[in-house]
């Protein structure tokens, strides 16, 4: 689950994590008066989405499509300009390198005060698939794309591993410090800073925290300039306050709806929408209607226990896709018995008045009472054997080559 | 032999009196799975009955061991709680027997409690972490065997193939590919999909590898990661049975989690085209679709001689 820029400083800051002052502003009018109070003559105005590369994005009027402006963080060294860019900003579309030609609507900005910089650093903490680890990197080369510099410099990139059983140590902190050729009371700010951001990352929960860039300014102070904070989405239960963090507007509605009944879901841009029990095998069957020639519409796990009423919530939300010209359920059944898929799917067909082609791919627990029932049924059900021929099938029904 | 898990092997439940513990036990013991009894914290002194037989409930890993001298656990435990039952199990098998298997099936555990769990279990060498978010491990018998799992028993057959995949139903998959080509399994284990989780590829292909019993190998990966690349890697210096492999993934796009926390691409990397051409860099014969992986092990059987 991924959070605001300003939501991550007020985290940072609550953490004990210098960041510079800052408001968050829904209006033109918020982002004035923040201006006043701020009291600092150069502002930053921040875009806020979830989505990277805000600075170098680009913003349209979202009905006309018409442009408005390059950057969707600007500095500002007046009110004038703070009006000016704010009203740039707010309501339109925000096209970066990663939020897709779509762009996302900003509705939230941060004004934020202005810094001396002396150098910009890049910070991040993750988790590490590989160590099992929390692990801290670190590069002088703050404020640019870090898997650029990943690539052509990765000497440039420093890394710590934390042992769970230690914590962040202190050496850790000061030999890190000194790798981004930190000495005095820098390196002694950035051992604090540092102490703090770990502390947060696991009390929180964190799946990753990015600072890029973290910066030292003429006094020799480490602080936050920017802040990419996501979620650990399995801690949810013990983080209360996550739900008021949560943007909804920043997520896909059928998404959110399908995870409500416990369904996961993802939108593709293809044609044949998909219905599989398992992530794998959903990954699998989407990658198979590719290879005989159609393209899916959505991955979709009803996951292990499905039932009737599972089934039915997954089909409409499939159909709520208006290019879905036909749908592929692929059940291998374990946990789940192949008669009460069986059965949900007539349920649904029924409900929904199916119009478009499916076909159905049994296999695993009770699967001949389940091809039984489907065989059975008046509807116009394709049985396949197995995945390649229920791909093949669909592939064919919807007109295309198999 | 088999790989970590006897035919025989005795197994606790942990959660055996919760809903899914019950019904996942009795599975087991219907498929012939040596249970012993069960955990529950609170509980002990119960029993718990499963196909129309008592079990009896400990309250804690430490007396459950030393009362059966189980030789592995399996969890169905719910996320808030299954890190620990993690650890108690192997400190439990660790302070008594010095080993044991523990196999956790529950999904949606948060990713720092795994990496203590982890840790701790790493700390104690003898005890083996599968899962978790995973359907488990199969030693399939002559007459039943040992399911340690969510999956579905009756599809199994012993035989010499051993299977190693990060998916649930997609390892149902690829064994009922094996048995379309009238191959059973050695051992069938599901490692998981999350982010940080107990054995790896590697472990799987170094015990198959030294299993007498199975003589060729079905790797199935997905998105996310590394782990398929360093165990492709791997493979090519150290095994020398023929591997059959499919990578999960190769429409999903770019940043989007798909179902599993540790199937997302990320930075471009962890992509199934990378990890299929590591696959096929190691000579490890891929199928792009897993209804051929039967096919395509059937040709590596032939090559290596054993068809």
């Amino acid at each position: 689950m991924n959070i605001h820029e300003y939501q991550g400083k007020a985290l940072l800051k609550a953490n004990g994590v210098p960041v510079l002052e800052g408001v968050h502003c829904t209006s033109v009018e918020q982002a004035l008066a923040a201006y006043d109070r701020l009291g600092s003559k150069v502002v930053a105005v921040k875009s806020q989405i979830h989505a990277g590369g805000r600075g170098k994005g680009t913003l349209y009027n979202p009905e006309t499509k018409e442009h408005v402006m390059d950057g969707g963080v600007k500095i500002a060294f007046s009110k004038d300009e703070v009006e000016k860019y704010s009203s740039h900003i707010l309501g339109n579309l925000l096209v970066t390198i990663q939020t897709g030609d779509e762009g996302k609507v900003v509705n939230n900005l941060y004004i934020e005060s202005g810094c001396e910089i002396e150098h910009e650093y890049y910070l991040a903490l993750l988790v590490d698939r590989d160590n099992k680890s929390v692990l801290i990197m670190a590069s002088t080369e703050g404020g640019m794309d870090i898997e650029d510099v990943a690539h052509n410099t990765p000497e440039l990139i420093h890394k710590i591993s934390v042992d769970p059983n230690s914590g962040l140590l202190g050496f850790q902190k000061r030999d890190l410090g000194m790798a981004l050729g930190l000495s005095g009371a820098a390196l002694k700010s950035f051992f604090k800073m540092l102490g703090k951001m770990y502390e947060m990352f696991v009390s929180n929960d964190c799946a990753m925290v990015e600072i890029n860039p973290l910066v030292k300014n003429k006094n020799d102070e480490i602080i936050a300039l920017d802040a990419k904070v996501s979620f650990d989405e399995n801690a949810e239960f013990r983080h209360k306050n996550w739900d008021e963090l949560r943007d909804l507007s920043e997520e896909e509605d059928v998404e959110i709806r399908a995870k409500e009944t416990g369904l996961s879901y993802v939108k593709l841009d293809g044609n044949i929408g998909c219905l599989v029990n398992g992530a794998g095998l959903a990954m699998a069957t989407m990658d198979v209607i590719k290879l005989y020639g159609g393209e899916p519409a959505n991955f979709l796990d009803v996951g292990g226990g499905a039932n009737e009423e599972q089934v039915k919530t997954a089909f409409s939300i499939i159909l709520e896709d208006p290019n879905v010209k036909g749908i592929l359920v692929n059940i291998f059944g374990g946990i789940m018995r192949c008669d009460i898929i069986a059965r949900g799917v007539i349920a649904a067909t029924e409900a929904l008045s199916l119009d478009v082609p499916l076909v159905v791919r049994l296999a695993g627990t009770n699967v001949d009472e389940g091809k039984a029932i489907l065989a059975a049924s008046t509807l116009n059900i394709h049985p396949a054997d197995d995945l390649a021929e229920g791909a093949k099938k669909i592939v064919s029904l919807i007109g295309g080559e198999a | 032999m088999a790989i970590w898990i006897e035919e025989d092997a005795k197994v606790l439940v942990q959660g055996i009196t919760g809903k899914q513990g019950h019904f996942h036990a009795d599975k087991m013991v219907e498929y012939g799975t040596n249970i012993v009894g069960g955990c529950t914290p609170g509980k002990g002194g119960q029993t718990v009955e499963l196909q129309g037989k008592d079990y009896p409930v400990w309250d804690s890993m430490r007396e459950a061991i030393a009362a059966t001298d189980a030789d592995a656990t399996v969890i169905y435990v719910p996320p808030p709680f299954a890190g620990e039952a993690i650890m108690e199990a192997a400190e439990a098998f660790d302070a008594v027997k010095g080993e044991g298997v523990v196999v956790c099936i529950t999904e949606g555990i948060p990713t720092l409690d795994m990496v203590k769990a982890v840790s701790y279990v790493y700390n104690r060498p003898g005890v083996r972490l599968i899962g978790p978010n995973c359907p488990g491990i199969i030693t399939p018998g002559e007459n039943g065997g040992a399911k340690i799992g969510i999956m579905p028993g009756h599809i199994h057959a012993k035989g010499r193939i051993g299977i190693v995949s990060k998916s649930g139903t997609l390892t149902y998959e690829a064994v009922a590919q094996t048995m379309s080509i009238d191959e059973g399994q050695s051992t069938c284990i599901g490692i998981g999909g999350d982010p940080v989780n107990g054995t790896g590829f590697i472990e799987c292909l170094a015990a198959f590898e030294a299993d007498e019993q199975t003589e060729a190998i079905v790797m199935i990966g997905e998105i996310g990661g590394n782990a398929e690349q360093e165990a492709a890697a791997w493979a090519a210096e150290n095994v020398t049975k023929p591997i059959v492999g499919f990578v999960a993934g190769a429409t999903a796009p770019p940043g989007k989690r798909m179902g599993h926390a540790g199937a997302i691409i990320s930075g471009g990397k962890g992509t199934a085209e990378e990890k299929f051409a590591a696959f096929e860099a190691a000579g490890i014969a891929c199928a792009k679709d897993p209804s051929e992986l039967g096919a395509v092990l059937l040709e590596s059987l032939k090559k290596a001689g054993l068809r």
